[in-house]
């Protein structure tokens, strides 16, 4: 069996699973946020259900449209904090310790190898960064989650991607990821598991596996899986808030395709509007001037993130052309970027800082854009008005090019700075 | 269960940003939820549906993100059924848990037009083109998911075990 197949397997108590079966399995961690939240506690009380199956075993993190971008989201955050206090929820953060949920939990140790993990959020995908099997639900199977503790799932077939050769100057997981969705499009893993395989995995900080895995969902993929090893244990050594059992695959595992990636042919990427699988190397990029260039999200808004940006913005300034705009992702990440001068680095660019918040990933506030404008973000979305109006652009890339970009005022490699 | 109603087409990767953009999220309501459906992609939609309509798309409709608003405001802008080659996952979940009913079909949508009438019988498992005079049969759900929506939705179901 893959990972995949033996967690869904360890989780609905049985010894085996096969791809096309129906099971309902027990989760680890069901999460919500201050968008999705606030409808499965609506189908929660609507059906008369009392209390939750476990207050530890649910999280609530309200990022989206916080802090309050207005009295309406307010209003939704209110809901989230009135539950979490009526069922005393473990797992809830407030405003001054919240970050973007996929980076908030795994630092706090609530997500782990070998765990069964759903929220409603797509991108919740992320986690299998640390072996755990992680997807995202709607609303009403969260609801039913924090009910019953339960999940039903269709067991998924498996692509292996194996990734081979060197990595080229400035790659990163976020251009293996984006080259990797072009290759297969945004459906090409639709209803299948993405395990990620191959010795530039093997070399990878979790950082960057979090980036990868947190884009499985922008191929269609139930998961984004990287098996345990030193890197994982080392990672969640200090974190863990409970004990686990990673979860290994076999060798023998049955895969419905396997894909290999000679990465010293990968450049770093760009992805074009409006949907993520239009990324093309950054030396076929041509001119493109910029609006707003956004560093953060769940998908890049980490410490080692913020650290290659400012290694590039190091005593340069932001071209005035430009919005630069920096969301550190938690408040931890927050704190190193203060300790080691990340954030002095980034004010004297020109850069805005926000608090920790998803933002202007999804249009919700803190960099919105207006009619004709155009982005590049580090962020995982570029769909047709996702950052605001329909009228304006979303270029995806990574860190790296975001910061070189935001120097020159259009879209270009590092190597030009 | 059948379905009779007019076409409101669409091509491939309609995502959730487009049934309905992430700055509508911060209400429950679904009347008005349904008043933004579509509307990052068709302005005109929500002028044009009336109760009983049938959405037809390409492949991955409602790609991206996980947001239950966007099957609940189809719903309740009055949309019956959404016909399409594939759907992305989380929505094929969502739609059954609150009962929308979808169609996988990788022939039908090809050949449907907008505007067109259809009729769908999704108990004999077939789609009738009343414009075009063309047919096309409906694999069944499996009987886990027929279970789940002959329940009333996934809640409904949830319920039921509250009481035992």
């Amino acid at each position: 069996m893959t990972i995949t197949e033996k967690i869904l397997a360890k989780h609905c108590g049985r010894k085996s699973v096969e791809p096309g079966e129906l099971i309902q399995c027990r989760v680890d961690i069901a999460l919500a946020n201050d968008i999705t939240a606030p409808l499965a506690i609506k189908e929660f009380e609507k059906v008369g259900a009392k209390k939750v199956f476990d207050r530890n075993k649910i999280a609530l993190v309200p990022d989206h449209f916080t802090p309050n971008r207005d009295a309406r989201a307010a209003n939704q955050c209110k809901i989230l904090r009135d539950f979490a206090k009526k069922h005393k929820i473990t797992h809830y953060y407030e405003v001054g310790e919240v970050g973007v949920e996929h980076v908030l939990l795994p630092e706090k140790g609530v997500v782990l190898p070998g765990n069964l993990i759903i929220g409603a959020d797509s991108h919740t995908c992320t986690y299998g960064a640390l072996g755990a099997f992680s997807t995202g639900v709607g609303s009403t199977d969260l609801a039913a989650a924090m009910v019953t503790g339960k999940c039903w799932f269709k067991v998924p077939e498996t692509i292996k991607f194996v990734y081979k050769g060197k990595l080229n100057k400035w790659v990163s997981g976020k251009d293996l990821i984006l080259y990797t969705i072009g290759v297969i499009g945004v459906d090409g893993a639709l209803y299948n598991s993405m395990e990620f395989t191959g010795p530039v995995i093997r070399k990878l900080g979790m950082s960057e596996r979090m980036t990868m895995c947190n884009m499985a969902i922008e191929a269609g993929a139930k998961n984004g899986i990287i098996e345990t090893d030193k890197i994982t244990l080392d990672y969640v050594k200090n974190r863990a808030e409970r004990s686990f059992q990673p979860v290994y695959g076999d060798k023998k595992a049955k895969y419905s395709k396997v894909i290999e990636l000679d990465c010293s042919k990968i450049e770093p990427q760009v992805a074009f509007p409006h949907l993520p699988e239009n990324s093309r190397p950054i030396s076929k990029v041509g001119k493109i001037t910029i609006d707003q260039v956004v560093i953060g999200s769940c998908t890049n808004g980490r410490y080692e993130d913020l650290a290659i940006a400012a290694k590039i913005l190091k005593n340069k300034k932001a071209n005035s052309s430009l919005r630069l705009i920096v969301i550190p992702a938690t408040q931890e990440v927050y704190m190193k970027a203060v300790k080691n001068g990340l954030l002095e680095i980034f004010l004297k660019s020109g850069a805005a800082l926000c608090p920790p918040t998803c933002g202007p990933c999804l249009g919700g506030h803190m960099g919105v854009l207006g009619d004709g404008e155009v982005a590049l973000a580090t962020t995982n979305r570029n769909f047709t008005g996702r950052m605001g109006s329909l009228k304006s652009k979303v270029y995806l890339c990574s860190p790296a090019i975001a910061a070189a970009s935001a120097i020159k005022g259009r879209i270009v490699s590092p190597e030009e700075i | 269960m059948k379905i009779k109603g007019k076409v409101h087409k669409y091509g491939r990767d309609v995502n959730t940003d487009e049934i309905i953009p992430a700055k509508y999220l911060d209400t429950t309501d679904e009347k008005e939820l349904a008043s933004y459906c579509m509307t990052g992609i068709d302005g005109s939609f929500i002028k044009k549906v009336k109760t009983g309509d049938i959405i037809v798309a390409g492949k991955n409709f409602g790609c991206g993100s996980s947001r239950e608003h966007a099957p609940i405001s189809i719903k309740a802008a009055g949309i019956k059924c959404v016909i399409a080659e594939s759907f992305a996952r989380i929505f094929y979940r969502n739609a059954i848990n609150i009962g929308l009913s979808i169609v996988e079909s990788g022939d039908a949508p090809k050949k449907i037009k907008d505007g067109d009438t259809l009729n769908i019988d999704l108990n004999r498992g077939t789609i009738e083109d009343m414009t075009s005079r063309k047919k096309f049969s409906i694999k069944p759900f499996p009987p886990f998911i027929r279970d789940i929506i002959s329940a009333g939705g996934l809640m409904k179901q949830v319920k039921r075990t509250l009481k035992k």
